[in-house]
């Protein structure tokens, strides 16, 4: 059975290309880029050449380039740098659709007397650009936003919202996790002060991540330690994956135009496909969004369900279902955008790379009907080819809780 | 990736029994579309012997939900009502050679819409409706959880959650069950029926400034009021709890004393053994 990856989104394939960059560093080049002696000079040469790729990717200059172990550390570093640096105010301003790493900061410091401000989006996952325009006082230390969703793909408006935080001089951070590589970014462009990438979404290995901080922004280090990365992240640099996402970086520059071309195009049929199948929809705005996101519900169904069948045929995606989750729950993002939940516990993400093929598309296309019609004849929402409505399973007998209303 | 069984993967993909039966002489449907596991289960009666002669099931739910909906209606089939109504959540699990804890709510669910089929058969009230709405966003009630926590030996409230996916929503309903599961521990480390010691809640810091207010209105300040004193709850900070002392405690001489030794001991010996007083001073 052949492997079709649709989960690009989760994690990507190493490239080639990259690993071969890395290797030596695991072998004969093992010196400590600080030392001074030759085989660390040869090292220290290799990471600056990596970090000239990722300041390519990013329009900005190498020296504001912070490698930490993963997206999660640098959205840490910049969330607790930008409060640290401003004691003296103590307001957050985030959205209700961010990666963990945000929401759970953003609850911890809740508890620990910051107001928090969470803007909602709207139904297709849109900001409310409004709402976040009116939450922005002279106490709101830091603005962070996720610039694409990971569930959906949907795009904020980062670059104007970069710009209205500098007007009224507030720090601005993007968790562009999901964003770098998939979509052009030039920093130098743009008012953004602190943006998070992550090495394992772009073809490069877990375990490496790295945070973009605006030159002459006041930073705070998260880890505490040595002279490394200019006293901002102590530890010995992970010189493998460094290395490693700066040839990442360059391959992203390269396929860029694909992403939002061949990529683009397949994602777009895979959807249009999809859609055939009766009660189908489409979560997230559809203009506004990664060119290789998809997200799907199919209704009266459940998403681990489709998830394991799928995964028997060969496709590996995810969902936003709360079987799924861990949580319970379905998706955060999905009920912030209120997805109703005949849809929110079917939902799956579809997430693609330049590694995928029209033949991979055009199986996955074979494969998806027999599985939704599948769980739906054992579904008791569904009666001949129909939603079946009728019982009184629709909603839980309490009728309060937080999920029917 | 939860880790399921051979078995389990086999009852999801290759499911048994699924549909209605012929004659639907009972049915029970639990959990619901908006919980994210709904089951329908209907069964066919031989009257004469009080027998299941059918039974066929409807599951929206995630693998192991339809696992356990197909392995209740094979262990089911052929049984007597008052044998079937004997199974118990973890009889189903055991069926599909175990369940990720996680995913033992789905086991909970097969046993619960049996017994509201048979329930339904004989012209008996639900049950659901007996009982205190314990978990709102997912509407478990005391009944249950009592019942799902003695029945597999249940000590945390994560289980609790793992088990009727109680707590498992907004999270309000977690004191609650906290209470629960405390004053069923002590019934039954009482009984000296289990080997399981009464593991304390873990509390929070909420709980715990409650706890500590209402033993200074009801323990303490009552004992200093009876020499014409009072004690006022100013402050609590981590272990620190800061108090205030009036009428004729703050001028009287031995009031060091009665911090020291009185209010500690009340304070340690009723909420946390950690517990320091300080006095704030006017």
């Amino acid at each position: 059975m052949e492997t079709i990856y649709l989960d690009n989104n989760a994690t990507t394939k190493v490239a080639p290309e990259v690993l071969e960059a890395m290797l030596p560093f695991f072998k004969e080049e093992y010196g400590n880029p600080s030392s001074m002696h030759h085989k660390g000079g040869d090292v220290a040469a290799a990471l600056r050449r990596a970090r000239l790729s990722l300041a390519s990717l990013l329009g900005c200059e190498p020296h504001e380039i912070v490698y930490t172990s993963c997206g999660t550390e640098s959205d840490n570093t910049a969330l607790w740098s930008a409060l640290r640096t401003q004691p003296d105010k103590r307001h957050l301003v985030t959205s209700k659709v961010e990666h963990s790493a945000i929401i759970n900061n953003a609850a911890f410091l809740a508890r620990q007397g910051y107001k928090v401000t969470e803007i909602g989006v709207d139904r297709r996952g849109l900001l409310d650009f409004d709402e976040l325009k009116a939450a922005l006082t002279p106490d709101t230390a830091l603005v962070s936003l996720l610039w694409a969703n990971n569930e959906t793909g949907v795009l904020f408006p980062i670059v104007e919202t970069a710009a209205l935080c500098r007007e009224k001089g507030i720090v601005f951070h993007t968790d562009a996790v999901q964003a770098v590589g998939k979509i052009p970014i030039n920093l130098k462009e743009t008012c953004i002060d602190m943006l998070s990438l992550s090495g394992h979404k772009l073809h490069a290995p877990k375990g490496i991540g790295a945070l973009y901080v605006r030159h002459g922004l006041k930073f705070a280090p998260f880890m505490i330690g040595g002279h490394q990365e200019n006293g901002r992240r102590g530890g010995t640099e992970n010189v493998p994956y460094i290395v490693g996402v700066g040839a990442a970086a360059e391959l992203s520059e390269k396929n860029l135009p694909e992403e939002n071309g061949r990529v683009k195009a397949m994602r777009d049929r895979l959807e249009e496909g999809l859609l055939k199948i009766p009660s189908t929809i489409v979560n997230g705005d559809r203009e506004l969004r990664l060119p290789n996101t998809s997200n799907v519900s199919f209704e009266y169904v459940e998403g681990e369900s489709i998830l394991f069948h799928l995964s028997h045929a060969g496709i590996c995606a995810s969902s936003g279902s709360a079987c799924t989750s861990g949580s319970l729950e379905p998706s955060h993002v999905l009920r912030a955008m209120g997805v109703p939940f005949t849809a929110a516990h079917g939902s799956i993400r579809l997430s693609l790379s330049t590694a995928n093929t029209d033949a991979e598309i055009d199986k996955a296309l074979e494969i998806f009907p027999a599985v939704i019609s599948k769980l739906r004849d054992l579904s008791p929402f569904w009666k001949d080819g129909a939603p079946a409505l009728d019982n009184s399973l629709l909603t839980c007998d309490t009728n309060s809780c937080q999920i029917c209303n | 990736m939860w880790e399921y069984t051979d078995r389990v993967m086999d009852h999801f993909e290759n499911p048994r029994n699924v549909g209605v039966v012929a004659r639907i002489d009972g049915e029970g449907q639990v959990g619901s579309l908006s919980c994210g596991d709904a089951l329908r289960l209907t069964i066919q009666v031989d009257k004469d012997k009080d027998l299941i002669e059918d039974a066929k099931f409807q599951t929206f739910g995630c693998a192991s939900a339809i696992a356990s909906s197909s392995a209740l209606t094979e262990m089911i089939k052929g049984k007597t009502l008052d044998d079937a109504l004997n199974l118990t959540n973890q009889d189903i699990a055991d069926f599909l050679g175990g369940l990720p804890r996680e995913k033992m709510h789905c086991s909970v669910m097969g046993q619960e819409a049996l017994e509201a089929a048979v329930a339904n058969y004989r012209g008996l009230p639900p049950r659901a409706l007996s009982s205190e709405v314990v978990c709102q966003c997912f509407g478990v009630t005391e009944e249950e959880i009592e019942r799902v926590v003695k029945t597999n030996r249940l000590t945390t409230v994560e289980e609790i959650t793992q088990f009727t996916k109680a707590g498992g929503g907004c999270g309000k309903c977690v004191p609650k069950l906290e209470a629960i599961l405390g004053r069923l521990l002590k019934k039954s480390s009482g009984n000296g029926s289990g080997e399981k010691t009464a593991v304390a809640p873990r509390m929070t810091a909420l709980k715990r400034i409650k706890l500590i207010e209402e033993v200074i209105n009801t323990q303490i300040a009552p004992a200093l009021m009876q020499d014409g004193g009072d004690i006022e709850l100013v402050d609590v900070d981590g272990d620190e709890v800061v108090v205030a002392l009036k009428g004729s405690c703050s001028s009287c001489p031995s009031s060091k004393r009665t911090l020291s030794d009185f209010v500690t001991e009340k304070l340690r010996a009723l909420v946390d053994p950690q517990i320091v007083v300080k006095e704030q001073r006017s």
